[in-house]
């Protein structure tokens, strides 16, 4: 059976390939810089002064109540995130109803898998493209340090090389009752977070 | 007056919530219509061939159950029967009846996230596959019961299973296979002649039975384009010549017959569990192995019918305690070849569909 | 159940049709000559009797002195396999021919190899790394990588 020799696209595939290969490297030299705080605009002199106590507890319960998470599902703990969000763990009795599949519409990054350096740069963009506030849940043993496979070559050794993470959950992969008391634990540091600076 | 028209290169994925995992498609569009397509794998790409060379054989095992994560006990039998083949060693009779009964159970919980997630593709959202989700909990229970894990389980072993079923096992399993075929009997009543997954399944992305034979496609996807090839009956492995079940195939290769294929695949595995619980025999369930295992220089090659497709090991052996090399024939990666073929000429919606009938896990795919 | 033919008698038939093409031949498999492989396996996919149509897998193992490609075949139709072997003996510039053009299962299989172990085939339409990125140095699956 033939098949059609040398397949041509229209755009410059092998030129595409060496500029997102490019990208990789760069973040991969660059990954033990740290990540810079996302308010650190803010003034001293407000940080200092500025105190709300009664807005900052409504404001708190609001966000914490009703966290959306983003779909990222790399790997296996992603069958455990959606079993957390079926109907037997149901999630939405926690408000986090949707998994939003934008990134605007989301607060909430739940890291579901193994992460390798091919995939790094684009979680490093969907990170960058939600709006503050944002949280991120490092899920899984891959997820907090690489995991079973920390050792090999592709393969990122823990999501805090790439994103900042709030609160890890091991397991691999974590049970969903164990990402539920993760999410609480989340809950609870958003509960004594202040709108001055990020809690 | 024609309107002038460029083509448009679009990029489906990696983060998507319909591409089943990290999966891309560079797609050039004419409108709406895929004028050409490329793959993009290597997303999750985490080197298990290359991590087993530093593992002991039964090391190699947990490594395993992360290839298709959605069927981790087929996996697991995969590879320990690879290994009983290079070894020569033999496995209990009561360990072979059970092997069949949770690789049945996975196939059938494989399946129903495979036809959950076809439809969750084809429009119905959520509904159908939270309704899957409540079969697949009570499959994941029992596997609970045996294993104590919820989907990486590392239960088999090289020589038979890490330990015997509770005894609480075989009544939940019998009451399963009970209500079982009453889920699927609703499942059909719902979905089977629903006009929207008719109009949305039926004709679109065909594979003709030529060029499945030649890309080398398994599993489903082979069957559907009426080609009767499954492992279970062309090269029976542990124990299905005792069993009498049939062979679905379709006969339009189209998404539809897809998914007719695994709805009927799951009637024939509840079939298949019934057989091995009455005539399953009592006994040990492993056989004496050493810790570590040193097989005698050699190589072996063996394969099983995984929900996915043909999934095979190959295993060097230079006689150390760590395989010298171990090769995956992952079904997903092989089914994807003609991907470019089934798509093109279709909607962009039409290849989200024609993509979710061929079912893939991207941990086999990108190993 | 799928007879494992006897390699040797299927290397006796091969012999007489392809002189020389053969390295060498055991009970379970036939080692070819990298130059005459595609030959031979356009021959064993339409020789009547043989008829492979079906190439199950592809592998390649990187021992010290040689690289060892490895092709399971199957027929459909007798129920019959076959395990066909070439060896590249040049570890910098590794070039076998493809055999994209009998079997396009090969097509994934053979771009795994290339980016993972750095094997060359020629006549492959798109032969590019497939897993690991464009700048990638080395291929991780040899012996000699980290």
């Amino acid at each position: 059976m033939e098949i059609d020799i040398p397949h041509k696209f229209i755009y410059p595939d092998a030129e595409l390939d060496k500029a997102e290969g490019e990208a990789i490297e760069t973040l991969k030299a660059n990954c033990q810089q740290t990540i810079p705080d996302a308010d650190s605009w803010l003034d001293e002199e407000i940080q200092r002064n500025v105190m709300l106590t009664s807005l900052d507890s409504v404001i708190n319960w609001a966000r914490r109540s009703s966290l959306w998470p983003v779909i990222c599902f790399p790997a296996c703990c992603a069958f455990e995130l959606i079993a957390m969000q079926a109907s037997r763990f149901d999630i939405s009795r926690f408000g986090m109803e949707i998994l939003r599949a934008s990134p605007r519409q989301a607060d909430l990054m739940i890291t579901a898998g193994t992460l390798t350096w091919k995939m790094a740069p684009q979680v490093k963009r969907i990170y960058e493209q939600m709006a503050e506030p944002k949280w991120v849940i490092a899920m899984g043993a891959c997820g907090i340090s690489g995991g079973i496979f920390r050792s090999s070559y592709n393969v990122v050794p823990g999501y805090n090389h790439i994103v900042p993470v709030d609160v890890y959950v091991p397991g691999c992969p974590p049970r969903p009752e164990a990402l539920l008391y993760g999410i609480k634990m989340l809950q609870d540091k958003i509960a004594k977070g202040s709108l001055v600076t990020k809690g | 007056m024609a309107l002038k028209t460029e083509p448009f290169v679009l990029n489906i994925g990696p983060v998507h919530p319909s591409t089943h995992g990290v999966f891309r498609m560079r797609a050039t569009l004419d409108g709406e219509v895929i004028v050409d397509l490329e793959p993009v794998f290597g997303y999750l790409h985490r080197g298990i061939e290359k991590l087993a060379e530093e593992r002991t054989y039964t090391g190699v095992i947990p490594l395993t159950d992360r290839l298709d994560y959605l069927a981790s006990m087929s996996n697991n039998l995969a590879y320990v029967l690879t290994v009983e083949k290079l070894a020569g060693i033999a496995v209990p009779e009561r360990a072979q009846y059970l092997r069949v009964i949770i690789a049945e159970l996975q196939r059938i919980a494989g399946h129903l996230i495979a036809v959950g997630a076809f439809l969750n593709d084809c429009g119905a959202f959520f509904t159908p596959f939270l309704y899957m989700f409540r079969e697949r909990e009570k499959i994941v229970d029992l596997f609970e019961m045996v294993s104590g894990q919820r989907l990486l389980y590392n239960y088999m072993r090289i020589g038979g299973l890490s330990q015997d079923i509770p005894e609480e096992f075989l009544p939940a399993l019998d009451k399963f296979v009970q209500q079982m075929p009453g889920f699927i009997d609703e499942y059909d009543r719902f979905f089977a002649q629903n006009e929207i997954l008719l109009a949305r399944a039926k004709g679109v992305g065909i594979l003709p039975q030529e060029m499945a034979i030649n890309i080398s496609a398994s599993g489903p996807v082979l069957r559907a384009s009426g080609v009767n090839w499954d492992i279970r009956k062309a090269d029976p492995y542990s124990l299905y010549d005792r069993f009498d079940f049939d062979i679905p195939t379709g006969t339009a290769s189209d998404c539809y017959d897809r998914y007719r294929v695994r709805i009927a695949e799951m009637r024939q595995s509840l079939r298949i569990i019934r057989q091995a619980m009455e005539q399953l025999p009592s006994g040990p369930v492993k056989s004496d192995v050493p810790r570590l295992l040193r097989p005698q220089v050699g190589e072996a090659y063996a394969h099983i019918e995984a929900p996915k497709g043909d999934l095979g090991f190959y295993l060097v052996s230079d006689n150390s305690i760590a395989p010298y090399r171990c090769h995956v024939r992952a079904p997903s990666l092989i089914n994807l070849t003609a991907l470019r073929e089934m798509i093109i000429g279709w909607k962009i919606q039409d290849a989200i569909i024609i993509f979710g009938s061929i079912d893939i896990t991207m941990g086999e795919v990108d190993r | 159940m799928t007879l494992a033919l006897a390699a040797k008698e299927v290397a006796a038939k091969l012999e007489t049709k392809f002189p020389g093409s053969i390295a060498e031949s055991n009970n379970n498999d036939i080692v070819v000559k990298s130059q005459s492989l595609f030959g031979l396996a356009s021959f064993l996919k339409t020789a009547p009797g043989l008829e492979f149509n079906y190439l199950a897998a592809i592998t390649a193992v990187d021992y010290y002195n040689y690289f060892e490609l490895v092709y399971q075949l199957t027929s459909l139709k007798h129920n019959h396999s076959l395990v066909l072997k070439t060896r590249c003996y040049d570890r910098e510039n590794a070039v076998v021919p493809s055999l994209v053009k009998l079997w396009r299962g090969a097509d994934y299989q053979e771009r795994e190899i290339y980016d993972l172990l750095g094997i060359s085939f020629t006549g492959h339409p798109n032969l590019k790394r497939i897993f690991l990125w464009s700048g990638f140095e080395g291929h991780p699956l040899r012996k000699d990588y980290l």
